[in-house]
């Protein structure tokens, strides 16, 4: 297990690397002039020449990477001032000191994340297992048409619709808004409630199928047989036998989904302006704010990475067949 | 070339293996009870079994020729999708003071069947069926690319193995662990500025190509593996064996017998990439990051519509409905022509 570990956080480290150099190169190498590029439409001769000493630009590709992979193991001084261990650079846009930002930004979107992978296992995995249990009568099939139908379903046509809906005309809810948990956990669920709903669509119905099929295919398995012929209830086959066993296609998945996760969170954010990494990274964009979008590429490539190992050693959790090879 | 269906094809002009021989003598003597088939008849039959699959195909055949059809159908309907008729108006006769539709339900009249755009005064119906032109043919562009470089690094990875199938494993895993989405909205500007100094204004046909050219540089990972995979089997299967021994070059091995078997996970992907495609396309517009004002856009339609959704929900309902039929359709025909093909693979 523990060399499983440690030869997966070798290779995310070094596809990390070669995100952070493509994405570098990309940005900072490829266009004519990145300080042009940085400054976007309104530039004018001063901000370009901030822009151009805050970059290095004189300073070869290679070093000017060098001196940013450097800055955020070490920290490195700016224009700006000095910038402490993981410096990411400031922000062509306001200034402001990226990683700060990203802090910033980061709890709505775990919360908003979160919450939603929540309420999609827990409605995918639930809706998939009566469907199974159920198989071939009608609750089977009302569940499977309508999350068919469910999953045709999009973030941002959802997403102002319910706004509409629930906020406006009946009133049941506020605008979706971000609270810190710590500040106040029930303004914090009741404002995220309505962004988890929406997230979630694009996903439960994916679940809901997987479940059904990988649970139907498990009741079929030699070792249910077997537990059902030693005498054991029905219900208790069901659980500890087939259940367990239906997981391991969905953890799979799971992992697979995550970056899919955080584009869902991207879209939802900024159908609710909730001010989470999504939002951050399309308003960089659109500024052309690239230490910003730099920084939000990193470390949300990161994160999916990190998430990803951690899926794949609760995958050997699950399956003992995993862990024994 | 050598699977078994097409030694027991009636009337083949080169004498079959024995037994081939002797089925299709037989075939022809009973009557028409025993007819060889190959396995596209055999698919195209089981697929025409499928009432769903056959209406889903039909939805998606009409959302097509709709797109294709674009500029016939704005001829008929006598509009089109540039001209602003509510700002050309006089204020108060389609558009009022805030510039919304001044007829309840989003402008919708005989005249104008879908409303009106809020703010600039286009017609919907013009700017739904443009923009879904617009969509369909960069999805259409992007799965045809992704599908073909799929099948060279899938098939390529899987059919020479060894070092080859090492670096291109890698390289698949590389790109599948980008965070996709972000990668698009990010991407898409600097690709941009690579063609175009952002200062100037980009031609509209540059911009659907750096569009189509981001997706497919991450379109293409899920169908190389599964082609891989496939690729590694067939692979050790006598027929693919016999064809070296007889000193079949690798070439024509993948392409005449690699190839054919192929089929069916390339058909089956296709009809689930081509719709996600479109999502993504749409949700990039949505984000601000897709084609540009004129240009119809079926996702800067949901933008539109999120902005002015508080006063005018018509319009939004008519972009939202299009595409929950449109993936719905599609999605459900990825079923049927993946159950067609292959009826043990049931749901």
């Amino acid at each position: 297990m523990l060399r499983f570990l440690i030869r997966r956080s070798l290779g995310a480290v070094v596809i990390l690397l070669i995100i952070s150099a493509v994405t570098f190169f990309l940005f900072y190498a490829v266009p004519r002039d990145p300080a042009m590029l940085a400054c976007g439409k309104n530039c004018t001769p001063d901000s370009l020449a901030v822009i151009r000493k805050n970059m290095g630009i004189d300073e070869p590709i290679p070093v000017q990477y060098w001196h940013f992979m450097v800055g955020i193991v070490a920290g490195r001084t700016f224009a700006q001032g000095d910038c402490p261990a993981p410096c990411f650079g400031y922000s062509f846009a306001n200034q402001d000191p990226v990683w700060e930002t990203i802090l910033d930004r980061f709890p709505t979107t775990v919360s908003l994340t979160l919450g939603g992978a929540a309420v999609f296992l827990f409605i995918g995995l639930g809706a998939g297992m009566i469907a199974a249990w159920k198989k071939g009568t009608i609750i089977d099939k009302a569940f499977s048409s309508f999350s068919l139908v469910l999953s045709s379903m999009q973030i941002y046509f959802i997403g102002p619709l319910v706004l509409a809906l629930v906020v406006y005309n009946m009133e049941l809810l506020d605008q979706p808004k971000y609270v810190p948990l710590t500040q106040d956990p029930g303004g914090w669920f009741m404002g995220l409630l309505i962004p988890w709903c929406v997230v979630q669509i694009i996903f439960t119905a994916n679940y809901t199928r997987l479940s059904r099929s990988s649970l139907i295919e498990q009741l079929q398995e030699d070792h249910v047989r077997t537990a059902r012929a030693k005498g054991m209830s029905s219900r208790y086959v069901f659980f500890r036998y087939a259940w367990r066993g239906s997981l391991i296609p969905i953890v799979t998945i799971f992992g697979v989904d995550l970056g899919s996760l955080f584009g869902g969170a991207m879209i939802t954010e900024w159908t609710f302006s909730l001010p989470g990494l999504g939002t951050l990274a399309v308003k960089s964009v659109q500024n052309t704010d690239l230490p910003m979008v730099m920084g939000v590429m990193l470390f949300a490539a990161t994160f999916i990475i990190l998430f990803n190992i951690i899926v794949d050693a609760a995958y050997a959790f699950i399956d003992p067949r995993v862990r024994l090879s | 070339m050598t699977s078994p269906s097409q030694a027991t094809k009636p009337g083949a002009d080169t004498p079959g293996p024995e037994d081939g021989g002797l089925s299709s003598t037989r075939a022809a003597k009973n009557g028409n009870d025993l007819v060889g088939r190959s396995p596209g008849q055999l698919m195209w039959m089981r697929f025409k079994r499928d009432r769903v699959g056959v209406i889903s195909a039909c939805i998606v055949l009409a959302f097509f020729a709709m797109a294709a059809l674009a500029p016939v159908i704005s001829k008929l309907y006598g509009k089109d999708a540039y001209t602003r008729y509510g700002q050309q108006a006089p204020v108060g006769e389609l558009l009022n003071d805030n510039s919304y539709p001044v007829k309840p339900n989003g402008g919708m009249s005989s005249e104008f069947w879908f409303g009106i755009e809020p703010g600039l005064g286009r017609d919907v119906f013009m700017q739904l069926v443009f923009g879904i032109r617009t969509s369909l043919s960069l999805a259409v562009a992007i799965t045809i690319l992704s599908v073909l470089t799929a099948i060279v690094i899938g098939v390529a990875g899987g059919y020479f193995g060894g070092r080859v199938d090492y670096f291109l494993g890698r390289l698949t895993d590389l790109m599948m662990s980008f965070p996709n989405q972000l990668f698009f909205v990010a991407f898409t500007p600097v690709i941009m500025a690579l063609f175009v100094d952002p200062q100037d204004e980009m031609p509209t046909w540059m911009r659907a190509c750096v569009l189509i050219y981001v997706m497919w540089l991450l379109g293409w990972m899920t169908l190389a593996r599964l082609l891989r995979g496939q690729t590694l089997s067939l692979r050790e299967r006598e027929f693919i064996e016999a064809a070296k021994v007889a000193g079949t070059p690798p070439v024509r091995i993948i392409r005449k017998e690699l190839l054919p078997n192929l089929v069916t996970p390339i058909l089956v992907q296709s009809t689930y990439m081509l719709p996600n495609f479109v999502t993504a396309i749409a949700g990039l517009s949505f984000l601000g990051v897709g084609m540009p004002e004129p240009v119809p856009d079926w996702g800067r339609m949901f933008a539109k519509g999120a902005e002015v959704y508080q006063s005018d929900i018509t319009y939004m309902f008519f972009p939202g409905g299009a595409m929950v039929i449109f993936i719905l359709a599609f999605n459900l025909l990825g079923d049927s022509v993946r159950d067609a093909f292959d009826p043990k693979a049931g749901r």
